[in-house]
């Protein structure tokens, strides 16, 4: 899977998962950037990505990731 | 709203809830109700879900949310918050992860006994506190199976088993729901036993968020939350509306003749509609009505019911509507019949286009999504229409009931003038104060009422256990019985007495099954009879508008009231004054006090 494709999937999860079509995530976004992604959101974008990428995360990963970027690397890497 | 009912996309539902919720929050007529969420694990995704499911209901819940894992502290220490907010219900969402200790395998007989007792003290402490402290309704989660079996096949046995300790414990939990009113359970055994328990325990979300289910399986759990308090609120379904070929037996009568129909044990096609025959007749017993509306000639259909294999005979239905009429139509023929709403249907019909129909020109109304005959049962069941929560006597016999106005209706028609027809029934009514055996059904009645209903204001059996209990109250029950049976309660009046000798008219309701019997006059008698024992010199009567309560639009005007105030939203008030006499104004009834 492209990183370009992986990205505006992505996009569109974050825009459902927030109710927020000015969201355009990059490489570098974290929860600082976003205002309603609190720890309790967090947990429904992990399993509203997994939900569209067919994927699931492990802890490790979960715990591990600091931005969007690492997510997408995530995802390429279990494609 | 389809995407909130059974069968759901969980993963959408989580996805999507704040959209859903604003397109929820576009209509109105909601009843608001303050829910208290004390968690034993995070709760914020459970509360969110409940939310979706309780608007879909018409009840647009106010939350308040116990910090992380305070149930108990809140419970019995107390909060000013949870004081101040003074919930209409408390979930009390606790797991096998809130067990403070299970027995080992060196705990003998006894120790195990003393650790299950002091487990379920622990809870009962906690429901006793809440109960002296707020007028409330409780549910209280059972619990769920542990993930792992130390023991095996024996953990369910042996009384060391976790699984053992827990089902004994939860036997514990349903002997106190047995004995105690407005305390529920919510079975999450059943819920996470249908979910697959692997799943629902998977242990992600227990270690990363503290959720002690996954978050996909919340959204059920919710569901079945949201049918606990809907059915608490009378938003439960009445009646179901069958259609017949292929949904109660294979094939098509018409076409096929009724020895060629699938039903009964011979074959596999012929069982499976056998056990959803057998799975409608057992809602009579509960209560629902059962109805049908099918495109059939009539002579087809009465021959298909009649099939010697089948359950369901024509006379379990009270309505049978067997002709070529639009499907919708034939709906609102059978409401207008029954003097039910529309809206409290379930119809039960494998065609997705006539369900689509139904669906669209009647508001509310359940067509559940029925595939193939091997899910209807599920299908229905897990949609939890008729959830039981407070189940009365009149509910076993409602059956019969309409069948025994299907009989006064036939009377009627032998006489031309309409009073001749009420003396011949020979009413005797029962009207009285409340008594404590009818505040199950009064309740119940509150919430079920809506056509023949002045306020439309619901009350709780905590409510009504409240009114009782005030001297501030003239509050009366009225009971109807004639020749052709026993209506049991259908009516309730609760007045308010203000600055001496004021009577203000909270609740007014009737059932439809008694309309036109004339014992709206004979409770007004009886009331005015109590208000004068309490020096009352004027009564006020209020008429509050909605969608389904036009029958009394009129009524105080009927009773003799003066119209004091409207309102640009309809409400009106209405005073009558009865210091200077006032003349009875039933004279077909025999009442008794």
């Amino acid at each position: 899977m492209e990183k370009s494709e992986v990205f505006e999937r992505l996009n569109n999860v974050f825009r459902d998962v927030f109710d927020d079509d000015t969201i355009v995530v990059k490489e570098e976004t974290t929860s600082k950037d976003i205002e309603d992604w609190d720890s309790l959101e967090h947990i429904n974008l992990i399993v509203a990505v997994e939900q569209e990428f067919g994927m699931k995360f492990n802890m490790n990963e979960v715990t591990t990731m600091k931005n969007v970027g690492d997510m997408v690397n995530i995802i390429i890497s279990r494609s | 709203m389809r995407e909130l009912e059974y069968p759901f996309d969980a993963n959408y539902l989580l996805k999507n809830k704040r959209r859903i919720k604003k397109s929820l929050l576009e209509k109105n007529n909601f009843i608001e109700k303050k829910i208290a969420i004390l968690g034993g694990s995070t709760t914020s995704e459970i509360k969110n879900m409940l939310e979706l499911f309780l608007l879909n209901y018409g009840i647009k819940p106010i939350f308040y949310e116990s910090e992380y894992n305070k149930f108990y502290e809140d419970a019995i220490f107390g909060n000013e918050e949870l004081d101040e907010f003074y919930p209409d219900i408390i979930f009390i969402h606790t797991t096998n992860r809130n067990i403070m200790e299970y027995p080992t395998m060196y705990d003998d007989e006894k120790t195990i006994n003393q650790m299950l007792e002091t487990e379920y003290t622990k809870f009962t402490k906690i429901w006793e506190s809440l109960f002296s402290k707020f007028k409330c309704t409780i549910i209280q989660n059972n619990f769920e199976y542990p993930f792992y079996r130390l023991l095996g096949n024996k953990d369910a046995v042996d009384i060391h088993g976790k699984t053992n300790f827990i089902t004994r414990l939860n036997q514990k939990f349903y002997d106190y729901a047995n004995k105690t009113k407005n305390f529920f359970i919510n079975d999450i055994n059943y819920i996470s036993s249908c979910y697959g328990l692997d799943k629902w325990a998977n242990q992600f979300y227990w270690h990363m968020y503290k959720y002690a289910m996954e978050v996909p399986a919340i959204p059920y759990l919710s569901f079945n939350i949201a049918n606990i308090i809907k059915s608490i609120y009378g938003k439960n379904k009445k009646a179901l509306v069958l259609d017949l070929d292929n949904t109660l037996w294979g094939g098509i009568v018409g076409d096929d003749g009724v020895e060629k129909i699938a039903i009964g044990p011979e074959v596999p096609s012929g069982q499976v509609y056998s056990e959803f025959q057998n799975y409608l007749k057992e809602h009579k017993n509960l209560g629902i009505i059962l109805n049908i509306n099918s495109k059939n000639e009539y002579e087809n259909a009465i021959a298909g019911l009649n099939h010697p294999a089948g359950t369901l005979k024509p006379d379990d239905f009270i309505i049978i509507k067997a002709n070529w009429n639009p499907k919708n139509m034939n709906i609102k023929d059978i409401a207008e019949e029954l003097n039910l709403g529309a809206d409290s249907f379930v119809f039960v019909d494998d065609n997705p286009a006539e369900r689509q129909i139904c669906k669209n020109y009647i508001e509310g109304i359940a067509t559940p999504e029925i595939d193939v005959p091997e899910n209807y049962i599920r299908i229905i069941d897990h949609n939890g229409y008729f959830e039981v929560t407070n189940f009365s006597n009149e509910d076993l016999k409602k059956n019969e009931l309409y069948k025994d106005n299907a009989k006064r209706s036939q009377m009627m028609s032998t006489f031309e003038n309409y009073d001749d027809y009420l003396l011949s029934l020979k009413m005797k009514a029962e009207i009285s104060s409340f008594k404590p055996i009818y505040l199950e059904r009064i309740s119940q009645l509150s919430n079920k009422s809506n056509q023949f209903n002045l306020t439309t204001k619901r009350y709780s059996l905590a409510d009504i256990e409240e009114v009782n209990e005030n001297d501030d109250y003239i509050k009366l029950y009225g009971k109807l019985e004639d020749i052709f049976g026993d209506n049991g309660v259908i009516t309730v009046v609760i007045g308010n007495i203000k600055n001496k000798d004021e009577l203000h008219i909270d609740l007014w309701i009737m059932s439809c099954r008694v309309l036109k019997r004339n014992m709206e006059f004979a409770m007004m008698d009886m009331l005015v009879k109590k208000a004068k024992e309490r020096n009352i010199k004027t009564i006020y009567g209020y008429y509050y508008p909605t969608q389904k309560n036009k029958m009394v639009n009129n009524f105080y005007n009927l009773q003799g009231f003066e119209e004091i105030s409207c309102d640009e939203q309809g409400n009106k008030i209405y005073k009558l004054d009865i210091s200077k006499g006032y003349i009875n104004k039933n004279n077909v009834i025999e009442v008794e006090e």
